[in-house]
């Protein structure tokens, strides 16, 4: 598994890291805290544990590259740089919120971020993935699709039919599973015979590695690698990130399938602690400025709140916008 | 009589007749170890054992394909879709196999199965997680379609389509699961292709099937504290559907209201209107009406939702619409 020490990168990726994926995990804690309140209602799948994967992939792509996931997608969109404001008036489902209110928890959108949505059914992705890193080969630019999945989506058939074509065409595609070993409540090993993933990419002869995904640099390296790797014009990169999610599937998960022991074992690896470890011991930043972070960290959840609660509900009218290009669709209405 | 939700007659109905037959066995998503999503299948890995109550990976166009190739070789599965939204990667083997096996083979291989699941809308799940599929399945020739609205119903309907010989869709609701009602200890059957006379009166009939019903049952206790008596008609089988007794009642109301959670175009209403049009032309006094979800992919955001739902209000008001009053 590719890891990685704590020196090659700079004091200013590290702060970076650090308040990007605090804000991942206080905006969330706040979002189980609003859930729980019933301040807004649908489905709440929280990314906390594995907010590396995230600001490791982002820290080592550029603006224009692309970005598509499944409905665990709000830490995606506040890595990418979004405000968090616009993806809690999504939650709400507020006309302010990064989708108008119309996608909810598992569709932020942002064109201008390059974040091509959160999306609901598992394993939709990952032939859009492919198509987005198609596109991007067809106009001849240098950039690249980052196609992010879970260990359950990657039991879709359409990931093999995916892999072939991505591979025959050499498309500029980066699988990323963002393996927590669960699917709701079904482990990797009770789903298959073959429960290293990374070897998915085999029979394309893709190439693939398992990343550690509690740690930022190291997803960051490999991250870096299959760029690299695709920007040469020579396709995609299967990457196995483990990780793991502290909270249940969504908000009303009992959890029975797992131990208490097996969800501290993670949490003593968290990618945050780590990462806020290497600020002290080099000191990166003194007490006080790691405080700072905090509190700008703390204050733009505030805001996010305040901002969702006092945004508006979209407008009824909105019910028969955004469904067609055609402004004048002739919808059936009786 | 006893009181039980809706879940727990699904569940009985199975485990019923998977006590009679063991060719009969549960498949899908987190059915077994996880007691179902909804908890359908509570208690039944416990009892039947891993062998028919059976967690598959998250792949629903194979084991779906599995389930059918083991109905051509003697078995009769029970394929659970944690929702029909996730169905549609399955539809494949739906439509192009398990709907016309029998017809290709020359009636040499039959495909007796009960594909069920999670029908609908359901609150703020946003559109991919919101669809009904009443009219895409009833569009297949070779395929049964039932959708049950209590938990009456609901048993007697699946222990029919799981002994049914040909293929069947079972369309059930995540809102539904938890709905209490009466069901009776013993075993019965509820044939499919039956409709039922929830309600007699003489003034409207109002057709409707699945959960939605609930606010025609609403706005028809509204309507008749103001005296006015609509016959309510729950199709509970979508295809083959019980056109005798619409016919039968739009004969004794001359008006009719179809109340349908989907969408308006190429739905069931349509075909109902076509029908009753055909057979009982001369019995309406008013046009056919329906009321049905907007036109457009299911909001997320509550505002959007309430106005793309129907509701009692609307009912109430169709009804004197079609009295003209
Ligand atoms: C096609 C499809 N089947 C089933 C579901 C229901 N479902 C939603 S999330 C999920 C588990 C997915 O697990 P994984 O891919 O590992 O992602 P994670 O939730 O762990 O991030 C399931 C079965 C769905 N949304 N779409
Ligand atoms: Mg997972």
């Amino acid at each position: 598994m590719a890891k990685s020490g704590g020196s090659k990168f700079s004091k200013a990726q590290y702060l970076k890291w650090y308040e990007s994926m605090l804000l991942m995990r206080k905006f969330e804690e706040k979002c189980g805290q609003l859930y729980i309140q019933q301040k807004f209602g649908g489905f709440c799948h929280l990314y906390i544990g594995q907010e590396a994967v995230v600001a490791g992939t982002i820290s080592a792509c550029t603006k224009d590259d692309k970005h598509i996931t499944a409905y665990r997608d709000h830490a995606h969109p506040l890595g990418l740089g979004m405000h968090p404001k616009f993806v809690m008036a999504e939650l709400y489902g507020k006309a302010t919120g990064c989708s108008k209110g119309k996608g909810g928890s598992m569709h932020m959108f942002d064109k201008e971020l390059n974040m091509m949505g959160g999306h609901g059914i598992v394993g939709a992705q990952i032939p859009m993935g492919a198509g987005i890193a198609f596109a991007e080969k067809y106009k001849g630019t240098k950039n690249v699709a980052f196609c992010s999945f879970g260990d359950g989506a990657a039991r879709q058939g359409a990931l093999h039919e995916t892999f072939n074509m991505a591979m025959t065409w050499k498309l500029p595609v980066i699988f990323i599973i963002e393996n927590n070993n669960y699917a709701m409540g079904t482990s990797v090993q009770r789903t298959t015979n073959v429960t290293d993933l990374s070897k998915m990419g085999d029979s394309y002869e893709m190439p693939s590695e398992s990343v550690d995904g509690m740690t930022v640099e190291a997803v960051h390296e490999a991250i870096a690698r299959a760029c690299d790797h695709a920007r040469k014009g020579n396709g995609p990169t299967l990457l196995d990130i483990r990780t793991y999610r502290y909270k249940g599937h969504s908000m009303s998960d009992p959890q029975k399938y797992r131990t208490k022991e097996e969800v501290k074992n993670w949490q003593n690896q968290d990618p945050i602690d780590k990462v806020l470890d290497t600020i002290i011991k080099n000191k990166y930043a003194t007490e006080k400025q790691i405080e700072a972070i905090q509190d700008r960290v703390k204050a733009l959840v505030d805001e996010s709140v305040e901002f969702a609660e006092n945004s508006p509900l979209p407008d009824p009218s909105e019910l028969y916008k955004d469904v067609y290009m055609q402004e004048d669709y002739p919808y059936v209405t009786e | 009589m006893r009181v039980i939700q809706f879940r727990e007659a699904l569940r009985e109905a199975m485990s019923e007749e998977m006590r009679r037959d063991k060719n009969v066995y549960l498949m899908g998503e987190e059915v077994a170890e996880y007691n179902g999503a909804y908890k359908v299948s509570q208690g039944m890995l416990d009892e039947f054992g891993p062998e028919r109550v059976i967690d598959t990976p998250i792949a629903e166009l194979g084991f779906t394909g599995i389930a059918v190739g083991s109905a051509m070789n003697g078995l009769r599965p029970i394929v659970e879709f944690m929702t029909w939204n996730f169905a549609i990667l399955a539809a494949d083997q739906i439509i192009n196999s398990a709907a016309k096996m029998l017809q290709m083979s020359g009636g040499q291989y039959s495909v007796p199965i009960v594909f069920r699941g999670g029908n609908g809308t359901a609150g703020q799940l946003a559109a991919t997680h919101s669809q009904s599929f009443e009219a895409f399945y009833a569009h297949v020739p070779g395929l049964k379609v039932l959708t049950p609205s209590n938990p009456y119903d609901a048993k007697g309907l699946l222990k029919a389509a799981i002994r049914d010989n040909d293929p069947v869709v079972f369309l059930e609701s995540e809102k539904m699961y938890g709905d209490k009602g009466e069901v009776p200890e013993g075993e019965y059957i509820i044939p499919i292709g039956q409709a039922k006379v929830k309600r007699t009166g003489a003034d409207v009939t109002i057709v409707s099937f699945g959960k939605i019903i609930k606010i025609v049952d609403e706005a028809a206790d509204a309507l008749a504290a103001e005296g006015i008596h609509v016959e309510v008609i729950d199709l509970r089988t979508i295809r083959p559907w019980d056109e005798k007794t619409v016919i039968e009642s739009v004969k004794k109301t001359n008006r009719l209201l179809i109340v349908e959670e989907s969408w308006p175009v190429a739905s069931i209403a349509s075909e109902i209107t076509f029908r009753v049009q055909r057979m009982a032309f001369d019995y309406l006094d008013a046009p056919i009406r329906r009321l049905m979800q907007s036109d457009t992919p299911f909001p997320f955001s509550t505002s959007l939702i309430e106005a793309a739902l129907p509701n009692t209000g609307d009912v109430v008001r169709v009804v004197k619409e079609l009295m003209y009053k």
